[in-house]
């Protein structure tokens, strides 16, 4: 395991980039470009910026830089029976602490035990002019000031070149089961809902033409739950839930198709798109695989069911990936983005259309 | 203060315009329940007051506001402890009492869509009949609204298990001060663009005026048991709470109070605390039996392990609530024992918490005033009781000066200067402590990009440079002036 501290040269550089009023790429492992795109300009690598700065189980909080490696964290983690609670994708073996952080990207369990950014409890960023910030800490609770912290999670590193992140951590739970039911989407749906009101200890729930639930907890608790659910249950492999978070489900392999993500209540009605569908975070996260949707039709299914919509993979470099955020919060995006990278050379481009 | 736009008279004359006479309020007896929120130490009269019933009305408020440049407050109920809700003596006191309508309680998605003068408990109990409610559980619950929870950021005794308010919020609509009204979020579980939904929560009213919240339902848990464990020594209690995280534990509540606010509490509620021991540690678990059942086993053989004179377990609901009882009593049971109470709200990483409460010990006896604790054990959320008596001259002052010394010595450690109750007014000059010129000039810069007359709730959350300055002169943290580039007056 590597440990430096590069943050000096990082900071250094961008603050040179400023003053030149040249765009810097921020790159770490790659592995989410397909996701974020490529900013313009020259690449500034946080690979060599790595190490877990601060590690105590018994506070559930971890602190690494951003150019360490997640399986890393994740390894030292599993060590002492803890995890990322939010179940990060890797895509890749690449996969850095910063891009995770910066994508906001997170898995099957989310739902249940919260997002990157509800994970997030603080970090040390390099914002636009070069200056080294720090923000939040290494504490639960912390109302000091405002949260930029989260704001950097999924901002695409737009707002600020991400040091150091501390997040809390989860312990991983003892027992975990997945139970399988052959079922349409509507039942599969009806389901859903009554098991997201039910208090069970739910850490899973997907339907890919069968409905999948996962649950975890003490051995007594998950297998009292498989219990009361009963009826024509098969066990699977866990292993389930990893090619979903992946994408190495078989969903995911037609490579010239489009894939749409879906962000909405978990029990919307969507209206009718052409493609295939996937079903994951209870209803709450829906994908779309086809050649055919028609980027405006798919962004307004999702606004009008109170979520929204991006496309997450195309082969299409020309494609349409962003629904154009309303014109006063576009034009508030556009302020932020000048509050903290006035020069607008981090990761320039990223959020082109969106605002 | 001079005014570079409209007059009192011409303001109210277009105020009337679009509000009705009852819905304005402009008479020094009318504005007297206005002056101060829960930190009653600062009052002030508000220039005008104003509840609004309608959106449209609140942004023409704002609007009008906005063009005559008058500073804008907006407040709940007004129970913030920090005077995040305080007026100011030019500015609008914008009130949302009348935002009160539960919009939608949506079983399915499990979300409910409110006002923002909605109550918090209030939610849970129109969610009740559907089986769900709304996890976050500040004290103040029973009063406190939504929008100020929003604000705040507010916690509560469940949020290691459930989180704080950002966590459990799924949408946000608020009018900047231009009268734009935006969305922040969404109604599933990530909003598009920036996580603004993230700087919303915890902005204490500087970014914007919350109209309407979402909120994300949680199911109601089936069953909830305690475990009270008392110890000899805070620092074996403290051992215990490390233990019981330690061994993979996430306790739904996790609390601890040391032997003053023990007894303290005990005279005042008869909860059957064991007053002989140096701290107790209550320990719940909540969720389906089987869960709690085993949960509960492995918390009493770590308390066990950890050396625990004592530990009883609730039998019933009767025995849990009498347990927490003394727990939500300790405020007011400290109140009994002294004139007067001044409570600090620090975190602090919990394997700091035994030399914490050894230095707040020794600094209580510098100040000769004593100190309780009480702490959310859990996510190292301390809230030191500092007792004195206001009618003693330089007493308040001396209270005050003590409870900077705890929170500067919270940042010391790594924690931070509020945990849960916010900065308002009454945190200004901590936040100089924790935090550098670059840090609170790109807060200036974020807040430039919500409200660049600097209109909404000026003067709370983030202080001024020159305000760091002043303070500064007083205050050497680390050997080291923190901001030796300012000129010092």
């Amino acid at each position: 395991m590597r440990s430096q501290d590069d943050s000096e040269y990082l900071a250094g550089q961008v603050s040179e980039a400023c003053a030149r009023g040249e765009p810097l790429r921020i790159q770490g492992g790659g592995s989410k470009r397909f996701y974020a795109g490529s900013g313009e300009g020259r690449a500034l690598s946080t690979l060599a910026h790595t190490g877990i700065v601060h590690y105590e189980p018994t506070e559930l909080v971890l602190t690494a830089r951003s150019g360490t490696p997640l399986a890393e964290i994740e390894a030292v983690l599993a060590e002492s029976g803890q995890m990322l609670g939010f179940e990060p994708p890797h895509f890749g073996p690449g996969a850095t602490w910063g891009g995770t952080v910066a994508c906001g990207l997170s898995g099957p369990r989310r739902p249940w035990a919260g997002s990157v950014r509800d994970a997030v409890l603080g970090c040390r960023i390099v914002n636009g002019r070069g200056e080294m910030l720090a923000f939040g800490g290494q504490v639960m609770k912390n109302v000091a000031g405002f949260d930029v912290s989260r704001l950097m999670s999924g901002a695409l590193g737009t707002l600020g070149l991400l040091l150091e992140i501390s997040v809390k951590v989860l312990p991983k739970p003892e027992c975990e089961t997945t139970l399988c039911f052959e079922c349409s989407f509507a039942e599969g749906r009806e389901r859903m809902i009554r098991w997201g009101r039910s208090g069970l200890p739910v850490t899973g729930m997907a339907w890919d033409g069968r409905l999948y639930l996962r649950l975890a907890g003490p051995e007594q608790a998950v297998s009292a739950a498989a219990r009361r659910i009963g009826g024509d249950v098969q066990e699977v492999a866990g292993a389930f839930w990893s090619g979903l978070r992946e994408q190495t489900h078989g969903f995911f392999s037609t490579a010239d198709d489009d894939l749409w993500r879906l962000s909405v209540p978990p029990a919307a009605r969507l209206g009718e798109l052409p493609g295939a569908w996937l079903i994951d975070w209870g209803g709450a996260q829906r994908w779309l695989r086809g050649a055919e949707a028609d980027p405006s039709a798919v962004f307004a299914t999702a606004r009008s069911a109170g979520g929204h919509a991006r496309l997450f993979r195309t082969e299409n470099s020309a494609a349409v990936r962003l629904d154009p955020l309303p014109p006063p919060l576009a034009a508030l995006h556009r302020r932020l983005k000048a509050a903290f990278d006035p020069a607008e050379i981090l990761n320039r481009g990223l959020w082109q259309e969106a605002f | 203060m001079e005014r570079r736009g409209a007059g009192r008279t011409e303001f109210l004359r277009e105020l009337r315009s679009f509000l009705p006479e009852a819905a304005i309020l402009s008479e020094p007896e009318d504005l007297k329940p206005f002056e101060c929120d829960a930190l009653s130490a600062y009052t002030v009269l508000p220039w005008l007051a104003v509840l609004p019933d309608t959106i449209e009305q609140v942004r023409m408020v704002l609007r009008l506001s906005h063009e005559h440049e008058v500073p804008v407050v907006a407040r709940g109920a007004g129970t913030g402890l920090s005077g995040g809700a305080s007026p100011v003596a030019n500015g609008v006191l914008l009130s949302l009492a009348k935002f009160n309508r539960i919009l939608e309680i949506d079983p399915a998605n499990r979300i409910a869509r409110v006002q923002p003068g909605v109550r918090n408990l209030a939610i849970s109990e129109a969610a009740a009949p559907f089986g769900l409610y709304y996890a976050p559980d500040p004290s103040s619950q029973v009063a406190c609204t939504i929008g100020g929870n929003v604000a705040e950021n507010s916690g509560g005794v469940h949020c290691l298990k459930y989180g704080l308010t950002v966590h459990n919020v799924l949408q946000v609509t608020l009018l900047t001060i231009e009268g734009e009204l935006l969305t922040l979020g969404s109604l599933g579980l990530d909003g598009p663009g920036y996580d603004l939904l993230a700087v919303a929560n915890g902005s204490e009213g500087l970014l914007g005026v919350i109209v309407e919240v979402a909120v994300k339902l949680l199911p109601l848990p089936e069953t909830a048991r305690t475990l009270l464990a008392a110890f000899d020594s805070v620092e074996a209690a403290g051992e215990a709470v490390a233990g019981l995280i330690g061994a993979g534990l996430l306790p739904a509540g996790l609390e601890m109070m040391d032997n003053l606010t023990l007894r303290a509490t005990e005279a005042f509620v008869h909860a059957g605390y064991p007053v002989e021991a140096a701290a107790v540690v209550l320990c719940e678990s909540d969720g389906m039996a089987e869960q709690v059942e085993a949960e509960i086993a492995k918390a009493r053989a770590v308390l066990a392990t950890h050396g625990a004179a004592e530990v009883r377990e609730s039998r019933d609901e009767a025995e849990r609530r009498k347990f927490w009882a003394g727990r939500k009593a300790a405020f007011p049971a400290v109140g009994r024992i002294a004139a007067d109470y001044y409570c600090i709200d620090g975190t602090i990483p919990r394997r700091r918490l035994a030399e914490v409460l050894g230095r707040i010990g020794e600094l209580s006896d510098r100040y000769g005033l004593a100190v309780g604790n009480v702490f959310h054990a859990g996510d190292g959320n301390l809230h030191p009781l500092i007792l004195y008596d206001a009618s003693h001259p330089g007493e308040l002052e001396r209270a005050e000066a003590l409870g900077e010394e705890i929170l500067t010595l919270c940042v010391e450690v790594g924690g931070t200067v509020t945990g849960e109750h916010g900065v308002g007014i009454e945190k200004l000059n901590p936040m100089c402590i924790q935090f550098g010129v670059p840090e609170l000039r790109q807060f200036y810069a974020l807040k430039a990009a919500f409200d660049a007359k600097g209109l909404l709730n000026p003067g709370k959350a983030v202080p001024t440079l020159a305000r760091c300055a002043e303070f500064g002169q007083v205050h050497v943290h680390g050997g080291r002036l923190r901001h030796p580039e300012l000129e010092r007056f």
